[in-house]
């Protein structure tokens, strides 16, 4: 192998190296982290704005007693407990406004505890 | 179908085979792949052989909750016992389809609300009764209080030659039936030819009737393919206080009114008007009521009456004074 031919190669997998780090370091491929809290009967925040498109992981938290997040239309359906986060990563791809519930029953004002995710 | 409730129509439909109400036409019980008939079938295996039958679905009775929107307490609860008990011939059985009681934080007042609704369900002159819980009952302690009052939470029997299951949706906490469950009802369906009449009897909507109201079950389509191959599948169910007719498949679903206040229709309302329909001291039982289902066992057909608690006759007064002492809830 002459120098030109190493060089080239070298050329190579710098340019390899440098293409497979910008990918890795695009901003969006790794997900936002969304934290949402429940406690007896409400959610913290009680609207979330998402991208549409846009993958995101939505880590669901609670300090009191269990606790659900549930919304059919994006594909979020969490179960936490005090001490036991759980965390759901997705992709929404329609945007408008989704009602969330608490879907584990959690006492007298169970009924209206609720939230909003707004994809734009 | 429905129609004003008083004590002549009632007993005139229950003494008129197929009443007032919606006809649900089962399949001709037919044969067996032994060749045998199905309703031999089904009194062979179960000693209960196809024969007419009345049985009547109650919902949501919520004792123990107080306070608006319905100032009655169990008033509507208390008006239906002595409606049933005034019915001759006396149905075979009544179904409970949930929130017997309205729960509590305190487990000692919660049992002290199952036991006042044992004390007017005991004056049922019907003296089998079954029952399923709703998430009043039974969420907040996963079931324990219904368990030690009425058995498990999920169970089968048969009755005239009909399929009866009660499932639980309710006591995880979560609107969920569970895989452990929807095995056992695989095993229980399996014993019986698909044209067997089953009727599902439940607390939540099986399907998708508005999620974000949480009226739904959402293993429900799972629940719903084990139903699927049977040809004549009536599922009962309570929780939305109010009637609702849903066919899925060839499946059809009936939720009932409640004994304790209404809430308003799903399709017409957004999400933040789920909220129970005002009280009406001038027609106090309106929108409550309870639920006839009579099998006919010649032609193999169920019809459903519901009939509403308002009349004049029934409750003496359309209005709320002369139910309760004036000036005690108003």
């Amino acid at each position: 192998m002459n120098r030109f031919n190493k060089f080239l190669i070298a050329l190579l997998l710098t340019l390899s190296l440098a293409a497979a780090t910008a990918l890795v370091a695009q901003p969006g491929t790794t997900p936002r982290v969304v934290e949402i809290n429940a406690k007896k009967f409400e959610f913290t925040p009680n609207v979330v704005t998402l991208k549409k498109d846009e993958p995101v992981t939505i880590h669901f938290t609670s300090t009191d007693r269990a606790h659900g997040l549930f919304i059919k239309a994006l594909k979020i359906d969490l179960d936490a407990d005090a001490g036991k986060p759980a965390e759901v990563t997705i992709t929404p791809h329609e945007a408008g406004s989704f009602g969330a519930i608490c879907d584990h029953y959690c006492g007298a004002g169970h009924g209206n505890m609720k939230m909003m995710f707004v994809v734009e | 179908m429905t129609q004003p409730f008083d004590r002549r129509s009632f007993m005139r439909l229950s003494a008129v085979s197929l009443g007032a109400g919606a006809l649900l036409r089962f399949m001709p019980f037919g044969t067996t792949a032994s060749g045998l008939p199905l309703g031999n079938l089904l009194g062979s295996r179960n000693g209960e052989a196809p024969g007419p039958f009345s049985i009547v679905q109650l919902s949501d009775t919520h004792v123990g909750f107080q306070g608006p929107p319905d100032p009655l307490g169990t008033k509507a609860f208390e008006r239906a016992v002595d409606a049933i008990n005034a019915l001759n011939p006396q149905p075979d059985l009544i179904l409970f389809t949930g929130d017997l009681t309205h729960d509590s934080e305190d487990p000692a007042e919660h049992a002290k609300r199952f036991a006042a609704f044992k004390a007017i369900s005991g004056r049922l002159r019907v003296k089998k009764r079954m029952h399923v819980p709703g998430e009043h009952d039974a969420a907040l302690d996963g079931g324990t209080l219904f368990r030690e009052h009425f058995g498990e939470t999920h169970y089968s029997f048969d009755h005239r030659g009909v399929h009866f299951v009660a499932l639980d949706n309710v006591s995880s906490g979560k609107p969920i039936v569970g895989a452990g469950q929807i095995a056992w009802l695989k095993k229980d369906l399996a014993r019986y030819p698909k044209t067997a009449p089953i009727v599902v009897f439940t607390h939540r909507p099986l399907f998708d009737l508005k999620p974000e109201w949480e009226w739904f079950t959402s293993d429900g389509d799972e629940v719903m393919n084990v139903l699927a191959p049977y040809d004549a599948v009536t599922v009962l169910y309570g929780h939305i206080h109010r009637l609702n007719h849903t066919s899925v498949g060839k499946s059809q679903h009936y939720a009932a009114r409640s004994l304790i206040f209404a809430f308003p229709e799903p399709a017409a309302a957004s999400m933040a008007e789920k909220k129970p329909l005002p009280f009406d001291k001038t027609q106090p039982f309106r929108n409550l009521g309870i639920r006839e289902i009579k099998g006919d066992g010649a032609r193999h057909a169920l019809s459903i009456s519901d009939v509403e608690l308002t009349s004049r006759e029934l409750s003496g007064t359309e209005g709320v004074q002369q139910i309760l002492r004036q000036g005690e809830f108003l």
